[in-house]
């Protein structure tokens, strides 16, 4: 049986830099990979290519055993990448970036959504522009994305920046319930995961 | 990097929440998915609208100027009517492209969109219909005014069609090169470079159909080859675009 994601050898130039030099993983259903490394290894880029957002120049992504790129759309479908940015319009409020972010993926109905904001404790402050958050405030916005929408396949960059501790319990929490339902993660960071460890398995990307 | 491997792995797809389990299946249909993409827009122009009347002011300003520095005589201002105006509406367009994709680049909205498992193509048009209804819709409902100050009363309407046709041809070729040039900095100049010759042919029939709709002949003709034009651009100016902002987000 294939691995649920597998990534084979990838090769990545940017500019005149090789940043990822044969890098490769399997995850399974259930399963969190956390990538580490020093700043500029190549943590961004290597989720970047696994998302399909870089197109790798050598190497393939598998998802099921089948190439990525065989359809793209579908692939996209089943999961979610969070950059270190969450993408939030800083003119609208934290309760609308989310109906439109999560909206053109899935259908949300109302209730759902200000569920997903009250897990993540941003009920008190969902209708405000998102302009007047702070950072951590943005990153729990995020996450209520994550507790909303389901797909198999998380990719998360440095999730747990701007956090305090009982946002950062809130995601391992998260990832927890992920990966129980059979999800996968992949998570790039310094920061431990508060998940439960034996589902965690690191990579660690040497400076290139 | 080894990988445990793990006996009877739970297939991935499916979700035993069943719940979660819907919205997984199908996804958002995608006219929903246009649907918000372009509601987010028309909301979002809304919040800031000193942005959304730069092109309206610009083209009443130069429309206005016109009658002082040339003549206030009406049979002059009458002859050059169509020419000031199709000019002034070509430049006003171009001023709103900027803004386009620009701020969804920044702050990673397209790169969401391109990984929505929806067709990227298909949400362009539906921003792109946004920026038409909020530049192009309200150049040709002003357009009106702008003749009658250059001593125009008669085709109107004529004036009204040309101008809002023209103006969903403007803003598809502008959707190509506004995504372009997604990756350059201060790229406004580069950016007019790149619509300006691709404009020239909705500048041409714009400009034929106002002046025929004027002198009170039928305009109909010219009015069909730019809605022809705006047929093409919706059929392809998306999958440019797409395949622009895709590569300026790698």
């Amino acid at each position: 049986m294939p691995h649920a994601l597998e990534a084979e050898n990838l090769q990545l130039w940017r500019a005149e830099r090789h940043v990822l030099r044969g890098v490769g993983f399997a995850l399974d259903a259930g399963e969190c990979l956390q990538l580490r490394g020093a700043n500029g290894a190549g943590k961004t880029t290597l989720l970047r290519a696994v998302c399909g957002l870089l197109y790798p120049d050598a190497g393939r992504i598998l998802w099921e055993g089948g190439d990525v790129r065989a359809d793209l759309a579908a692939y996209h479908a089943r999961l979610i990448y969070i950059g270190h940015e969450p993408p939030l319009k800083p003119d609208l409020s934290a309760l609308e970036n989310l109906r439109f972010w999560i909206g053109v993926r899935q259908a949300v109905p109302r209730p759902a959504l200000e569920a997903a904001l009250e897990r993540v404790g941003a009920d008190r402050w969902s209708r405000r522009a998102v302009r007047t958050l702070s950072a951590g405030q943005r990153r729990r916005v995020a996450l209520a994305a994550l507790a909303l929408l389901a797909v198999p396949l998380w990719l998360l960059d440095e999730p747990t920046t701007n956090l305090d501790a009982d946002g950062q319990q809130l995601v391992g929490t998260l990832i927890d319930e992920q990966l129980a339902r059979g999800g996968l993660v992949l998570a790039a960071g310094h920061h431990a995961l508060r998940v439960a460890a034996a589902r965690v398995r690191s990579l660690e990307l040497p400076l290139g | 990097m080894g990988s445990a491997p793990s006996a009877a792995a739970p297939s991935v797809t499916p979700q035993p929440d069943a719940a979660r389990e819907s919205g997984t299946a199908r996804g958002a249909p995608a006219l929903t998915a246009a649907g918000l993409v372009l509601l987010r827009d028309l909301t979002l122009a809304f919040r800031r609208r000193g942005e959304l009347l730069q092109p309206l002011a610009f083209f009443a300003i130069v429309t206005t100027l016109f009658p002082l520095a040339v003549s206030p005589e009406l049979s002059r201002l009458r002859e050059i009517a169509p020419g000031v105006l199709w000019v002034a509406a070509l430049l006003a367009a171009l001023l709103a492209l900027e803004f386009l994709f620009r701020d969804d680049a920044h702050d990673g909205t397209l790169e969401q969109y391109s990984l929505s498992g929806q067709s990227l193509a298909w949400l362009l048009l539906a921003k792109t219909a946004a920026h038409w209804l909020l530049t192009g819709l309200p150049l040709a409902l002003i357009a009106p005014f702008a003749a009658e100050s250059l001593g125009v009363s008669t085709g109107l309407a004529g004036v009204v069609a040309s101008v809002a046709v023209g103006t969903v041809c403007l803003s598809l070729i502008g959707s190509i090169s506004a995504a372009l040039t997604l990756g350059i900095r201060r790229s406004g100049v580069l950016l007019s470079l790149l619509t300006l010759p691709l404009s020239l042919p909705v500048l041409i029939f714009g400009a034929r159909a106002t002046e025929l709709a004027i002198r009170g002949l039928p305009y109909t003709a010219p009015l069909e080859l730019l809605a022809a034009l705006a047929v093409l651009g919706v059929t392809l100016a998306p999958l440019a675009a797409a395949a622009a902002v895709r590569i300026s987000l790698e």
